[in-house]
């Protein structure tokens, strides 16, 4: 097989998996656009936001310790424990449904019924309240994220490529694990969705508040429950991502990947939120490996905005989301 | 406090039981509009109860403080001899009071099926973490209810739509999915508002028919909205007539129709 092939399947491949993480993301969006209307500018910075405390808790970080210090003149950081990667993970869980019952009860209980816009806005603003918030509670240094996911060169692809083509794939790890972690939040998500009775009484506020109410659904409950699914969200995207880069406040910006990945996928669609982001993750990669030569590279930058604008003009609901049919 | 002493039977030899709703001397208002004043009547168990009046008289919103939807300034609600304190529509709706609605609120996106489903809340019990893992007792309730639902239907005669997108239906077959979701919660009271309108005679006669099939069959206490004077006097038990947010008459179908209020009401006499 000729080489320039084999680069380009070993191209394509991390590709997709670079999809994962943007469609990780990208899912957040969507689950809280569905069930509320509300697209979450915050989604971003709540993935920020949740590995900052993770690593926090793991290191057994004393919260809001410069504050402290700065106020008393202490000198305390740690508590000098060190908490394991999984019960830390369900106590950043508990961390992310108090923030979602604070969301709810603070700021979205009292927007009911206001313009998309108003509602946009409040996202914005909680968006930079948390960056801060996050700030002062775990400082602002880039840290180091590990809850013990394998790292680095998976060497049975590359073994088994190296005897397939006589040239060895270079897949990570991470990327793998991070593949499978996805696919099975996804399965998880659409189960719950469809086959589950808070999953129906999600859809049904989604579609009518008023007939919701009469069939005995809470409104304010079924809001908490979605903030705090998009918090796990943001919490399986904060790992992957804080693994891979180190957790600092740049992750926050992620949140604008998500966007041409929600214009292509639809903002409606769990499915195509995946999808979109396997064809922008895929896309950028072989678009750079192809042309990026000629262009002087750093096409990654701009080629999923670019692709999204192309997508808009044929077609604006996205490639899976609901086609909008307005009667006259 | 209240007269929940023995029913009656009717004329077709239905057993109508004691009070189940009494509203005492409700008044309702909207910043300076009184839409309802100072009305007083009672539900009795297994009856087929009307509320009519000609356009605005306040019916809507006589149904709207039945369900919770509107918390009345004054007045009290007793339900099951019991006084009920303001309350959120989704509580209402899980002591067993379930309603439709005038324009008919669906879930236009889920289907037929889903949309009962919905209706069914009140009987599953387990909680969210139960069914995150969909194990054991969320699993078999899902399937218990599931075969509630599925009697629903039979009895509606919707099968054929059951996995059709409630958007995609006509007007007619839209209410009668309403009426399931509403029949699915087992409700202590059902609350119609104009089941019947802007439907053709064929449909209002189906219509008809199953509203009182559910009340003969499952004995459940209905109360209605409606603007049709001959079908609330074919359906109905007793009847209420409001006019400018008050109570003009009250009794069966017989003693309404021979009341000079009513009569005036509907016909137009000079208001003094």
């Amino acid at each position: 097989m000729p080489e320039q092939l084999l680069w380009g399947m070993e191209v394509f491949l991390n590709g997709l998996m670079a999809g994962v993480l943007y469609a990780l993301v990208a899912l957040g969006f969507v689950l809280i656009f569905k069930a509320s209307g509300i697209f979450n500018f915050s989604q971003g910075v709540m993935a920020l936001f949740a590995a900052l405390t993770l690593v926090g808790i793991m290191e057994g970080q004393v919260p809001f310790s410069h504050l402290i210090n700065a106020v008393f003149g202490t000198e305390i950081h740690h508590f000098g424990w060190h908490v394991p990667a999984l019960a830390a993970i369900l106590l950043t869980m508990v961390v992310m449904v108090l923030l979602a019952w604070l969301v709810n009860h603070f700021i979205f209980r009292h927007l009911v019924n206001q313009e998309p816009i108003i509602l946009f806005m409040a996202t914005i603003g909680l968006a930079y309240f948390l960056e801060g918030f996050g700030d002062i509670m775990w400082g602002a240094d880039i840290k180091k994220l590990d809850v013990g996911l394998p790292q680095g060169i998976n060497g049975t692809i590359d073994e088994v490529t190296y005897n397939l083509f006589g040239y060895g794939f270079f897949i990570d790890n991470l990327d793998l694990w991070a593949t499978f972690i996805a696919i099975l939040l996804v399965i998880g998500l659409v189960l719950f969705a469809q086959y589950s009775k808070h999953g129906r009484a999600m859809r049904a506020v989604a579609d009518d508040h008023q007939a919701a109410l009469s069939v005995g659904i809470s409104l304010n409950f079924i809001w908490v429950m979605v903030w705090s699914l998009a918090g796990f969200v943001a919490i399986v995207a904060g790992i992957m991502w804080g693994t891979k880069s180190g957790v600092q406040f740049s992750l926050s910006l992620i949140a604008l990947k998500a966007l041409p990945v929600l214009m292509l996928g639809g903002f409606t669609s769990i499915p195509g939120a995946i999808v979109g982001g396997l064809i922008i993750g895929v896309g950028e990669k072989l678009f750079e490996f192809t042309f990026g030569g000629m262009m002087g590279g750093a096409t990654e930058n701009w080629f999923a905005y670019v692709l999204a604008l192309i997508v808009l003009v044929f077609r604006p609901q996205g490639l899976f989301g609901e086609k909008i049919i307005e009667r006259v | 406090m209240l007269d929940a002493s023995e029913g009656y039977t009717t004329e077709d030899g239905r057993k109508i039981g004691g009070v189940v709703m009494e509203m005492k001397n409700i008044t309702l208002r909207f910043g300076g509009v009184v839409a309802i004043k100072d009305i007083s009547f009672d539900i009795r168990e297994g009856e087929i109860r009307a509320i009519i009046g000609p356009n605005g008289a306040g019916k809507s919103s006589m149904l709207n403080v039945i369900s919770g939807f509107y918390n009345p300034q004054e007045g009290q609600v007793f339900y099951k001899g019991d006084l009920r304190p303001p309350m959120k529509p989704y509580q209402v709706a899980r002591q067993g009071i379930a309603r439709t609605f005038q324009n008919i609120a669906l879930f236009d996106g889920m289907s037929v099926l889903d949309n009962i489903m919905t209706g069914r809340i009140r009987q599953m019990e387990a909680g969210l973490f139960a069914q995150a893992i969909w194990k054991g007792k969320a699993e078999r309730e899902e399937v218990e209810n599931r075969e509630a639902v599925e009697k629903i239907i039979d009895f509606l005669e919707i099968q054929h739509i059951r996995k059709t997108p409630v958007g995609r239906l006509p007007y007619g077959l839209k209410k009668r999915v309403e009426l399931a979701r509403a029949l699915a919660a087992e409700p202590s009271i059902l609350l119609l508002d104009e089941p019947m309108a802007g439907m053709n005679v064929e449909e209002k006669e189906d219509m008809s028919r199953f509203i009182l099939d559910v009340n003969d069959e499952f004995g459940t206490t209905i109360a209605l909205i409606e603007h049709d004077m001959g079908v609330v006097m074919d359906l109905s038990d007793r009847v209420v007539v409001m006019d400018y947010g008050k109570k003009i008459g009250d009794g069966t179908p017989d003693e309404v129709r021979s009341n000079q209020a009513v009569i005036d009401a509907y016909l137009g006499v000079a208001h003094d």
